[in-house]
């Protein structure tokens, strides 16, 4: 069933909303309002809603990009501060151009973007949405007479776009052997109830930070009634600080489309949906060519492994920039070819998802849990971890520490025995879970990664003494600012609201009244916010303000302070008037 | 058909429901005020503005999105609350061009009114000042986007009841804005009419009828004989008449 809403009817490839515009993007290096119609004329849909579209997702553009379109990471991981430098301005000043604008002559633009999920592989830039890793000064002189000699990317050093995945731990995940089409054939012998019984058995939770119970999801969406059945693989790995899933969809795909078939067999889906980050869209023809391999195997398709009823498929969208499509109803929204705007829940989507049908939603990681669990036994799994833990968790480690990278442990392990591993000393701090996760510090690093202690998707940043965890907080908050999707009041202006507060405290402006502004604006968020980005967008200063308050206090001014520049705010007048003496300025 | 009857309690007070009301349905049933200004009774809610955020227990969700259940206890009209209220109010008007005295709203405005009724005397945080666009392109009907909270009722107006879709909002953070779905993205070129109800539903002033400025005068205007309490639990009884 395609749906004329999200699919070209007049093109027998049935090309989702998202890859036109990319397409398009892609060949005119911008989507022009003539495009914008005539995506509208072809999918038969309001040009306001393919403007809406165009306007929300990050990598689609208005305006012409340049033939060389870079975009720097700015995660404190993989991000462009590297060492104190700004390889960003450095490339800018290189080739004469301004951030977010196009060089005149169109060869070039330069402009930051979220973490694009290379934390373990040093500071990172998309180039026409390739990775480029391990950045510093040289390779950024390079890359500016790389381009300033116009050198087709095919002709760049090979090496500059390796990403290297290394793997330091492994538990039961990255050491079990799996072979393509094992656990299908194994749960088409033992029928769907008893394949259900396996996964509830394992006490599998979602891997994505939530938690939900995964044979019950499965469950319910099998129980709910509707025109169809859907399963969906989060593969939105936006949380700065994860990579885990990059290297997953690497090295695990087979698995993970099997996870994805296999719940296909238990909730009576045909057809499945990996929505894949823009980020990773290089990643892409190493999905595609797994696909089609099952597909050849007869795993995937009608009548799968010979099994007279069991047809199902797997298409995948690729996102456009936009962490909020992580959450599950706004991935939703976006596979439905629409802005992603987190939905009203209830209902979920177990009963509503995708089209309204019951849909499963579980993260790249789940699934394959799902998959290996189902080819070996829910005791298998539920022998390691903890009580309300079951089985490992890998985390993606990164930040200051000896060996950033993937790191399998059974649920439970510690933070100390974290950082212990991968080569951290002097820690000051650790940020489990990202941005939208908890900040904690030394006194905290006996705390247990597992859902009854800290609770994480795998995001593991590590912030030494150095550090300053003023900038931390500035560059989480610019962060949720920049993503949240602005469908609530407290969301869409309380982020920017922080983000300017935290700004003025760092510019020496702040008092600490301002510190009562943050702590209630920020519990405002917790509270008010429609979705759970708005909901975790504060923690970080909530932590930070908890267990580290000299981050803030420390720039505070005891006396009254403006709260902005004077001076600084006359420019504009001085730009219009064309002056620029003493008496245009204050002393 | 029998309706079964459960009850809710807020605030105290038990209110019945039917099956398939929110909490807000039920309370504006009642006649129990909960501060809201994009929700419309008779079109779908949106839960956008968050002022009708309500407690049950440790719990904060939003009455006009939150399907009423037997034996919630509630929340609503507590000082934590309305000081919440009194600050997502406050965003809304830094985060716009909100002038009231330049204004041909004033006085039959809904954020203003809000502002009234919550005891607001500043705006508290720092002015956004940002950039947006008006478009006086259309001979009857004034857009000023300055104006407007991106509360969704003129969209959902328009697709609702107007069956003629003219608004959609676009653009992600505080760089959400209001745009019109016709070949220009100028107003002049949808098929709106002044008679609309995309066209009047509008809270603030963003979007205005022209060539009736000023027809009632300033101290004669909605809010300043009503409190927007009053005027929210009318809205309703409106409604019911017409079903």
């Amino acid at each position: 069933m395609m749906n004329p809403c999200l699919h070209n009817r007049s093109d027998p490839t049935h090309e989702h909303l998202l890859h036109r515009l990319y397409a398009l993007q892609q060949q005119f290096l911008h989507i022009s309002p003539e495009s914008m119609h005539q995506v509208a004329t072809e999918f038969n849909l309001p040009v306001s809603q393919v403007a809406s579209v165009v306007a929300f997702y990050s990598f689609f553009h208005t305006q012409p990009c340049g033939r060389f379109h870079i975009l720097f990471s700015n995660c404190t991981s993989c991000g462009y501060l590297e060492d104190g430098q700004n390889l960003m301005q450095m490339l800018c000043q290189q080739l004469q151009i301004t951030p977010g604008k196009t060089r005149k002559d169109g060869l070039v633009s330069i402009d930051e973007t979220s973490c694009i999920g290379m934390c373990d592989q040093g500071a990172s830039l998309l180039i026409n949405g390739v990775p480029v890793t391990r950045l510093n000064p040289d390779k950024i002189a390079q890359i500016a007479h790389l381009i300033t000699a116009e050198t087709a990317l095919a002709y760049w050093p090979k090496a500059w776009f390796a990403v290297n995945d290394v793997v330091h731990k492994r538990s039961l995940l990255l050491t079990a052997h799996f072979l393509a089409g094992s656990a299908l054939q194994k749960a088409l012998i033992h029928g769907t109830d008893e394949t259900l019984a396996t996964v509830m058995q394992s006490d599998l939770c979602g891997r994505g930070g939530a938690g939900f119970n995964t044979g019950e999801k499965w469950q319910l969406c099998r129980e709910a009634s509707g025109n169809a059945h859907y399963v969906v693989c989060n593969a939105d790995e936006g949380e700065p600080g994860t990579f885990k899933d990059r290297f997953l969809l690497r090295s695990q795909a087979d698995a993970m489309f099997e996870g994805m078939t296999l719940c296909a067999f238990v909730t009576g889906a045909e057809k499945g949906f990996v929505y894949l980050r823009g980020e990773y869209r290089y990643l892409l023809p190493h999905l595609h060519s797994v696909l089609n391999q099952r597909r050849q195997q007869g795993l995937l398709g009608q009548h799968i492994l010979g099994h007279a009823t069991f047809n199902f498929d797997i298409e995948i969208v690729v996102g456009a920039g936009a962490y909020i499509c992580g959450e599950e109803s706004a991935l939703i929204e976006s596979l439905e070819g629409k802005p992603g705007i987190p939905r009203i829940r209830p209902p979920f989507p177990v009963t509503h998802g995708y089209l309204g049908q019951p849909t499963v939603i579980n993260n790249v990681e789940t699934l394959i849990a799902a998959a290996h669990i189902i080819l070996q036994d829910g005791a298998w799994f539920r022998a390691i971890g903890t009580e309300k833990s079951a089985g490992s968790k890998i985390l993606s480690v990164s930040g200051d520490c000896r060996l950033p990278g993937i790191y399998e442990y059974p649920f439970g392990v510690s933070i100390q025995q974290v950082l212990d591993d991968c080569g951290a000393q002097n820690v000051q701090a650790v940020q489990i879970g990202g941005p939208s996760g908890t900040l904690v510090g030394r006194t905290d690093f006996n705390c247990r990664t597992c859902f009854e202690d800290l609770s994480t998707a795998g995001s593991f940043l590590v912030f030494g003494q150095q550090r300053n965890l003023l900038a931390i907080n500035r560059n989480f908050a610019r962060f949720f600012a920049h993503e949240s999707c602005g469908f609530c009041t407290p969301c869409r202006v309380g982020t920017q609201l922080l983000k300017n507060n935290l700004d003025k405290i760092a510019d020496g402006r702040g008092t600490s009244q301002d510190l009562v502004e943050i702590k209630q604006l920020s519990h405002l968020l917790q509270r008010h916010s429609h979705c759970g980005l708005g909901h975790t967008a504060a923690n970080h200063i909530l932590d930070s303000l908890q267990r580290f308050p000299q981050t803030f206090e420390a720039n505070l001014k005891q006396h009254f302070t403006a709260s902005f520049d004077l001076d600084k705010a006359l420019e504009n007048a001085r730009q219009i008037t064309q002056r620029n003496d003493a008496a245009a300025h204050l002393d | 058909m029998q309706t079964i009857h459960d009850t809710i309690i807020i605030d105290g007070q038990e209110i019945p429901f039917t099956k398939g009301q929110t909490i807000m349905d039920a309370a504006l049933a009642a006649r129990v005020y909960i501060p809201h200004l994009c929700h419309y009774p008779g079109l779908t809610p949106s839960g956008n503005c968050r002022l009708c955020t309500v407690d049950i227990g440790s719990k904060s969700v939003a009455a006009c999105i939150t399907p009423a259940a037997a034996g919630q206890e509630i929340s609503n009209n507590t000082s934590a609350l309305n000081d919440a209220r009194k600050s997502i109010t406050q965003m809304l008007f830094v985060e716009g061009d909100h002038i009231c005295p330049s204004c041909e709203k004033t006085g039959n405005c809904k954020l203003q009114a809000m502002g009234y009724y919550l005891g607001m005397l500043d705006e508290h945080f720092p002015q956004f000042y940002q950039h947006r666009e008006v478009d006086a392109s259309h001979a009857r009907i004034l857009l000023d986007r300055g104006r407007c909270i991106l509360c969704d009722l003129c969209v959902r107006a328009s697709r609702e009841v107007d069956k003629k879709n003219v608004f959609a909002i676009a653009g992600r953070g505080t760089e959400a804005h209001l745009i019109v779905n016709s070949s220009t993205g100028k107003l002049a070129d949808s098929n709106i009419e002044p008679g609309d109800l995309a066209a009047n539903i509008c809270p603030v002033g963003a979007i205005l009828i022209k060539e009736q400025g000023y027809q009632v005068p300033i101290g004669q205007r909605i809010y300043d004989q009503h409190t927007i309490q009053e005027t929210g639990l009318q809205e309703n009884s409106v409604k019911k008449n017409d079903d």
